[in-house]
């Protein structure tokens, strides 16, 4: 792995080198390698960047969180660093101290919302990623006095795990009867939408580091095996299969990178950032399915086996996929949006900035 | 492959936005004058010089060149806006840019410098269009296969040979020709080509158009018959052209102009749709406008790329191949999308005319200027496999 002038990145990258290998996760006959790899990225403040310090965390900008994140996926991630990265930053965004440990995000359904009446929680959210795995959920909850941000221990929920696409756990959690841990207001412009704009970017920012992580793994394997007498790297038509690999990795990475940096940039989550975020979803999630393809192609039978390491990043690429919303629901968005605003104000919203 | 692929996320520089606002409100008065009808110039040869006088008036082009040969020394990123914005309402430039984006930065890097006084000066001012003579009967991807010969006269070259598929070549003031000067060696094929600026008006050229199967003649054949070259009109090292193609590729491959091409459906459809689409319209659009909206941010980050004196070849090859195959799909996509919206509006009478145009034109779009497969060969190389 060559070093860049991110010291984040490098940092990251580190980590995982050499705690999080995937190669070395793969031959593990169990989990042992979880506690270490999870306490190395906590050590160095990895896990709650997005957290400032005076709330407990590591104060790093929203650039540097999807830097991680990037890096993260290179490494097909197997731990919830996503989730607790986004879940510290909803805790700190209604200024809650955050504890120790992983969290994940725990989002109910607009129609069905999680509900706080006299201090105990109604309600579910379903799929959420590392149900299991993780020690606290955070949500949002609307209570008598109007939207809260809510932080409760995992061990006070009802959770149902099974595994999801990814190999990770995910589930439906039922909150009924708990108490939350710590409450606070939900602050202007933070509400559900405001959390899948940011678990959908993370998730595209994840997508695109993953496929530079099969990108890789593909042109390293054709160059190695050998098939009718040469290296399949050799043949036209493996060729542009890893060039059309390499163009999907390269629409991926744009499209996060230029989402990341829109939010990094807005002052609140308006309809700018909306339209990079609900684009960078959509384009990350066609570009997992065709690239994963492409690196299954390329990799033959033995990219089908357990053995091979490739499957923890194309399985994951079709979670992250579905996670915070699918291609097609983003596009829809995007799609109504476009139409909304007419055929006339197409180009000026595509050449904003 | 020594480091993964970045496009790191480049803002266009704040000064850029009030040229943007400027060059809409030219094109607007351009439009309201009556010079074009952005539902019309597709369908039109895209040639007037006129209106290109007026784009060098404003200094808009050549505005990245030294302002010695006429340019503002502007930057890749100001270029990109004004690029964009004229293509985005399908503006007549054919008389201007092939000199502004190619032929000009050759000039510059090649010509001798009384041929730059000379002649870059009059392509700023939009007096001057060139066209580029690549292809011959016989060599068209393969480039290196060229047989039009260039042969040594005491101090003058003689051009023979055909050159094709050369768009614009009945309009253009000047051709930047390849042309073979020595015979491929053994151990390098592509030794033995070099670059010509050939005066069209010369004696010994003729060019004959070649009629499109969307019904214009906008390419054409040029047959050169003891066209005789002064010997200051050699760009570069003689035999030693392919050299020279690298760097100009990575500003060729990356523009706008190359996902582009056929943006005027998606804007139509859009309005055909109405604003209220039912789920499968909206899905369609929003992953079209998800894959425009990258492809213009992959394109900016290599403009960025280009600024900082990088040759971004890999990168603006991808950026082709996926541009070019995406604004080549487009109408089939948009096609499929406006199936069930009814005409009843009259919201679809400009949607079906140029979507009928636009199916027509699709094919050339993944051949014109390098294949698919040429791009995919370059990225494969890119990407170490060569």
């Amino acid at each position: 792995m060559t070093e860049t002038d991110n010291i984040i990145i490098d940092a990251t990258a580190r980590i995982f080198q050499e705690l999080g290998d995937p190669q070395t996760l793969n031959n593990a006959p169990d989990d042992a390698w979880r506690e270490p790899l999870w306490a190395a990225l906590e050590e160095s403040g990895l896990t709650l960047a997005w957290v400032p310090d005076d709330l407990g965390g590591a104060g790093a900008d929203i650039s540097d969180g999807f830097d991680i994140l990037q890096t993260a996926g290179r490494f097909a991630v197997a731990v919830p660093l996503a989730e607790t990265l986004l879940a510290g930053w909803a805790l700190s965004k209604a200024n809650l101290q955050v504890p120790q440990g992983a969290m994940s995000l725990a989002l109910s359904s607009r129609a069905n919302p999680l509900r706080l009446t006299d201090g105990k929680l109604a309600g579910r959210a379903e799929a959420v990623p590392f149900a299991s795995g993780v020690d606290h959920f955070v949500a949002l909850a609307e209570t008598p006095d109007g939207a809260a941000v809510i932080q409760i221990d995992a061990a006070a929920c009802n959770i149902e795990t099974a595994m999801g696409i990814g190999g990770d756990p995910q589930g439906n959690v039922r909150f009924d009867g708990a108490a939350p841990a710590a409450l606070a207001p939900a602050p202007a412009g933070i509400a559900n939408e405001t959390l899948m704009l940011m678990g959908a970017a993370a998730r595209a920012t994840q997508m695109a580091g993953a496929l530079q992580g099969i990108l890789e793994l593909a042109v390293d394997y054709a160059g190695e095996r050998v098939a009718f007498g040469r290296p399949i790297a050799k043949f036209q038509a493996v060729q542009h299969n890893l060039a059309q690999l390499a163009g999907e990795t390269a629409a991926a990475v744009a499209a996060a990178g230029s989402a990341a940096d829109s939010i990094h940039h807005a002052d609140n989550f308006n309809e700018a950032v909306f339209f990079e975020v609900a684009a960078a979803k959509t384009r990350a999630g066609e570009a997992a399915g065709e690239g994963a393809a492409i690196a299954h192609q390329v990799h033959g039978a033995i990219g089908f086996t357990d053995e091979h390491i490739l499957h923890r990043f194309t399985r994951r690429l079709w979670a992250w996929r579905d996670d915070f919303g699918s291609e097609s629901e983003w596009a829809v968005g995007l799609g109504a949006l476009v139409a909304a605003n007419g055929a006339d104000q197409l180009w000026p919203m595509v050449a904003s900035r | 492959m020594s480091s993964p692929i970045q496009f790191d996320p480049v803002r266009l520089p704040a000064d850029a936005e009030a040229l943007r606002r400027e060059v809409r409100d030219f094109l607007s008065d351009e439009v309201a004058a009556g010079t074009f009808d952005p539902d019309a110039s597709p369908m039109s040869d895209g040639h007037d010089v006129e209106f290109s006088r007026r784009v060098g008036a404003k200094g808009w082009i050549g505005m990245t060149w030294p302002k010695e040969y006429g340019g503002q020394e502007r930057s890749f990123l100001e270029r990109y806006v004004v690029t964009e914005e004229f293509r985005a309402v399908s503006a007549p430039v054919r008389a201007h840019f092939t000199a502004d984006r190619q032929s000009g930065p050759v000039l510059l890097k090649y010509a001798p410098e009384e041929i730059k006084m000379d002649i870059l000066p009059r392509i700023t001012r939009g007096e001057c269009c060139f066209c580029i003579g690549m292809s011959e009967p016989n060599s068209g991807s393969d480039l290196f296969a060229a047989k039009a010969k260039a042969e040594k006269a005491d101090t003058d070259w003689r051009l023979n040979g055909t050159k094709i598929w050369t768009t614009n070549a009945q309009n253009a003031d000047y051709m930047i020709g390849l042309f073979r000067t020595s015979a491929p060696t053994e151990d390098n094929r592509r030794h033995g080509l070099s670059q010509f600026l050939i005066d069209m008006t010369w004696p010994g050229i003729d060019v004959n158009p070649i009629v499109s199967m969307a019904g214009g003649s906008e390419f054409n054949e040029v047959v050169f018959t003891d066209c005789k070259v002064p010997a200051d009109h050699v760009l570069g090292e003689i035999d030693g052209a392919w050299k020279q193609a690298t760097s100009e590729l990575a500003y060729e491959r990356s523009g706008p102009e190359r996902f582009l091409e056929t943006f005027y459906v998606l804007v139509e459809l859009v309005r055909a749709v109405g604003d209220n689409p039912d789920t499968r319209s909206a899905e369609g659009i929003g992953r079209l406008v998800a894959q425009l909206h990258t492809l213009r941010r992959m394109s900016v980050s290599v403009n960025g790329m280009l600024q900082a004196g990088k040759e971004p070849v890999l990168e603006g090859s991808i950026v082709k191949d996926l541009g070019t195959l995406w604004q080549q799909a487009l109408p089939s996509k948009a096609r499929d999308l406006a199936a069930f919206s009814g005409s009843d509006a009259g919201n679809r009478v400009a949607f079906d005319e140029l979507l009928r145009h636009a199916l027509v034109i699709a094919p050339k779009l993944t051949i014109q200027g390098g294949t698919t497969e040429v791009l995919r060969g370059i990225i494969a190389r890119g990407l170490g496999l060569r």
